[in-house]
């Protein structure tokens, strides 16, 4: 046990002392999201528009005013024909257009319902839905608030049948995907590349010959990178608590537990990579091509994996994170109890136990 | 250094070690008393790591025996780990680690006590004359420096045995010679050291040399006998002698 203790010492001055792989491991999640949060939203802003009003009355003034107040939209000028509106799209001026037909008021008037036409530009597609969207809301908005303060009940449609998109943000998606890949990427990584790196050294020799057990020097690799996972994994729930508002919707215990689990199944592949790897280069470059870009393509988080043809599909199920990404979609996202995602569980529960019972068997293999 | 009088602690008995059809270390027969610094040369491919490995508990002998520090190679490798150390020609210290901290990890891993490290840690600090250098970083030290340090440190926790596997690789002869100060001082204690190396002075400088050729023990004596025994003026010309005999290739 005191030997063991001695070893996890050493273990983690060894992560101290590197500063700047330190910085990395506590950058990434930090960057990602970030990346992935601010400049790689779906969020669009001060997107041109036109506005043209036929109707010309209280009503649509005030739905206009309140369309031009969002931060969304920007509304260049009032063009007066479709022939206009059409040229402006058509030079890429505008990217949607509002149009009140002339016999807006006196149909909401007399029936209490009225429609307002809305195109989008769908060159750009994911743009088109998100901006036709916001133009929903915002007049749905419209509707209750003038059937709060008039107590007439008013109807105003906008005719568009896009996406859905309820809240949107484009950060819940994201946030499972780069926990995914953020302990994914770092346990795997600096798991191997801690081992091969004592290999490299010729210290591993030494290790080998002391009567110190291969089962305590595994642990004491795995430890410090089992903390830092944790910690990495607090930072990214907290960041996007803090400034992408997405809370953990179901147990935050739950989840914690679900991670821990999949971090020891990311620890048991570096493991095994840094078995057959003889240099930390060739450990790195294992990592990266060998987990990174499953995890990126097969996870679910960047394409869906339904749309894949079934070979992908099937080889999406041995990816340890695409099991993980659907725990925390439902336990983060859709506050989910453990009801629901005891097969994800069970599943990755699984894949850590025969990873880490291989990875034990041939690291011993390997002392012969 | 009287090899004789000493009882022996390492002991082989037609120690052989296959691999598939290849026999990479043939039936050796040998001993090594107490405190005697015990040369193991042959050149690349000769068998020397793989005997080496099998006498270290690394590697599981095909057939023969041996007793390590009177501890059985097939049965007993975890006492023979307490009872030997080991260093390698990479010196295998961790350069991220300050000198203190080394000798502290490799103590500990061997499982000893924290007042008696601290005893240990001073001590060692004032052989190499290192006490200045206890907390600066293992890679800031000069080569020679680390080769030192790196011997002192395989033989913290008192082994009976140590075995240095090419220790000198790339070191200057000045250092060389200063690190085999080192190894007769540990001798002189009682520790018996078992070394391989390329460098014929070295061989001069132990007590007893086994010469390898393609797996089997082609000579064994003292420097001085085997020198009279070929005929030859120094080490030098009778390892070539034997060695170009040899049939195998190097790796």
């Amino acid at each position: 046990m005191k030997q063991l203790i001695t070893f996890i010492r050493k273990e983690f001055l060894h992560v101290f002392r590197d500063r700047k792989t330190l910085l990395m491991l506590f950058g990434l999640p930090i960057a990602q999201i970030v990346l992935f949060g601010f400049a790689l939203s779906n969020e669009v802003k001060n997107s041109k528009i036109a506005v043209t009003d036929y109707s010309k009355d209280p009503v649509t003034t005030q739905l206009i005013d309140k369309i031009s107040s969002s931060t969304y939209f920007n509304i260049q000028r009032n063009l007066n024909s479709a022939q206009q509106i059409e040229a402006a799209f058509k030079k890429g001026d505008i990217r949607m257009a509002i149009i009140f037909p002339a016999n807006f008021s006196t149909d909401l008037t007399r029936t209490g319902k009225a429609t307002i036409q809305v195109i989008a530009d769908a060159s750009d597609p994911n743009l088109a839905t998100t901006i036709t969207n916001y133009i929903t809301r915002i007049v749905g908005d419209f509707n209750t608030q003038s059937a709060l303060s008039t107590g007439q009940p008013l109807q105003i449609l906008p005719e568009v049948q896009m996406l859905y998109n309820p809240e949107l943000k484009g950060a819940p998606n994201f946030v499972p995907g780069v926990m995914a890949l953020v302990l994914m990427l770092v346990c795997t990584m600096m798991t191997s590349v801690a081992i091969v790196k004592e290999k490299e050294l010729g210290t591993m020799e030494i290790l080998l010959v002391s009567p110190f057990k291969p089962i305590y020097i595994i642990i004491s690799k795995l430890t410090p990178n089992l903390l830092i996972s944790v910690v990495n994994l607090f930072v990214i729930l907290l960041l996007s608590a803090l400034f992408l508002d997405l809370h953990v919707k179901g147990s935050t215990l739950l989840l914690v537990f679900c991670s821990i689990l999949f971090i020891l199944t990311s620890l048991s592949i570096g493991l095994l990579l840094s078995i057959n790897a003889k240099t930390q280069q060739s450990a790195m470059m294992a990592s990266l091509m060998g987990m990174m870009l499953p995890t990126m393509l097969l996870t679910g988080f960047l394409f869906p994996i339904e749309n894949m043809p079934w070979p992908m599909q099937v080889l999406a199920n041995l990816v340890p994170s695409r099991w993980y990404f659907i725990i925390v979609k439902r336990v983060m996202l859709k506050g989910m109890g453990f009801g629901a995602v005891w097969k994800e569980t069970l599943i990755l529960a699984g894949m850590c136990l025969l990873l880490f019972a291989i990875s034990l068997r041939r690291f011993k293999i390997r002392l012969q | 250094m009287s090899s004789t009088t000493s009882p022996p602690v390492i002991t082989t008995e037609k120690l052989t070690k296959r691999f598939g059809q290849f026999t990479a270390a043939n039936e050796l027969t040998f001993q090594v008393s107490k405190g005697e610094i015990f040369g193991f040369l042959g050149a690349n491919g000769a068998g020397k790591t793989t005997a080496m490995r099998m006498l270290c508990g690394l590697l599981k002998p095909s057939s023969g025996k041996a007793t390590i520090a009177g501890f059985d190679v097939y049965t007993q490798t975890e006492k023979i780990k307490k009872s030997i150390g080991y260093m390698s020609q990479k010196f295998s210290l961790y350069d991220d680690l300050t000198v203190s901290e080394n000798i502290r990890f490799y103590a500990g891993i061997y499982g000893m006590s924290r007042p008696k490290i601290k005893e240990k840690t001073k001590e060692l600090l004032e052989e190499l004359q290192m006490e200045k250098e206890a907390k600066t970083l293992v890679s800031e030290l000069p080569l020679g420096w680390k080769q030192k340090l790196a011997f002192s440190v395989s033989i913290v926790h008192e082994p009976d045995i140590v075995f240095l596997d090419e220790p000198t690789g790339g070191v200057d002869p000045v250092t060389r010679r200063q690190f085999w100060d080192l190894i007769y001082n540990a001798s002189d204690r009682g520790v018996t050291v078992f070394v391989t190396t390329h460098y014929m002075d070295e061989a001069e400088y132990c007590n007893r040399v086994s010469i390898m050729v393609d797996g089997v023990i082609a000579a064994l004596d003292s420097p001085t006998r085997l020198k009279q025994q070929f005929g030859r003026d120094n080490m030098e010309e009778v390892f070539y002698e034997l060695a170009r005999k040899a049939t195998r290739q190097g790796d």
